[in-house]
């Protein structure tokens, strides 16, 4: 059975569209991310502080859920929220989900991982 | 000696009469001409050269932000850019309504330096995030939002009498 969300999720976005990862309020760290894919590959490379930054204000959950349009990725992502996760560990965990997330839409798409 | 302004040499009754503006702009010709012990006709003659000849750029009100904008927050945003991007970026910063002031500079990185304004810091976050960072060219960006002002001024004639020493020949 083929995702329906997989195609909107996987897309390649505009600038304007893309994710932009700051630490606080104002303070873009520079990196970015314009894809599921890029932005799987960023929860490993960006500032932790960035991750717990976002993730406190729900940033992720409403890119995902407006830009990307992946529903359930982001209800996924507001339980990690409500787990106070902090550190590492949060870096951990998140990558994981979108991790999954990601292999499971290339699956239903046929695309090379 | 004279002070020169590209084409334009002011003399000693023309910095008179900028530093009477620049205390009151509003005060009539007679007023600065009285004060000057010049004719008001020459006071007009003057300012109408200065103004044709940029001297004078525009005649504005200084308004206390904390009297009417109290809710306000001001933010020092610096953007470090890409070299070849950042005239751009500077131009598209400048167009943008929440800009108040655009500023390149040269440290050990091309840099623009902005004063913003947002109604709070999720509206000055939004701002950033939305309409900055994604601009060709933006590198990475610091914001220090203000807390307190304790001083902002223009130059001033009369503050820097030294540095616009005028020509000592009287009228024109």
């Amino acid at each position: 059975m083929k995702d329906e969300t997989s195609s909107k999720t996987l897309k390649t976005l505009p600038r304007e569209k893309a994710f932009y990862f700051f630490t606080s309020i104002g303070n873009y760290t520079g990196e970015s991310a314009a894809s599921l894919k890029e932005f799987m590959e960023k929860i490993n490379a960006v500032n932790v502080k960035s991750l717990e930054f976002h993730l406190s204000r729900g940033d992720f959950e409403k890119w995902i859920t407006e830009i990307l349009e992946d529903k359930g990725l982001a209800e996924d992502i507001a339980k990690l929220q409500k787990a106070s996760l902090t550190g590492d560990l949060l870096r951990s965990q998140l990558r994981a989900l979108v991790s999954k997330r990601y292999q499971q839409l290339v699956g239903f798409t046929g695309l090379p991982r | 000696m004279q002070v020169k302004n590209r084409v334009l040499s002011l003399d000693e009754t023309d910095l008179g009469i900028l530093e009477a503006l620049q205390e009151d702009a509003r005060q009539t010709y007679a007023a600065i001409g009285k004060r000057l012990g010049i004719a008001h006709s020459t006071v007009y003659d003057r300012i109408r050269r200065m103004e044709q000849h940029g001297v004078i750029k525009k005649y504005t009100a200084l308004i206390n932000d904390e009297k009417i904008g109290g809710e306000k927050i001001m933010a020092l945003m610096t953007v470090f850019t890409d070299p070849k991007e950042s005239e751009k970026v500077a131009e598209k910063l400048s167009k943008a309504t929440e800009v108040l002031e655009v500023y390149t500079s040269l440290s050990e990185e091309l840099l623009i330096i902005a004063k913003v304004i947002a109604d709070n810091q999720e509206k000055l976050h939004d701002f950033i995030a939305n309409c900055v960072a994604p601009l060709s060219g933006v590198l990475r960006i610091r914001t220090s939002i203000i807390t307190k002002k304790f001083k902002e001024t223009h130059f001033s004639i009369v503050a820097n009498p030294k540095k616009l020493t005028p020509r000592r020949d009287k009228g024109r």
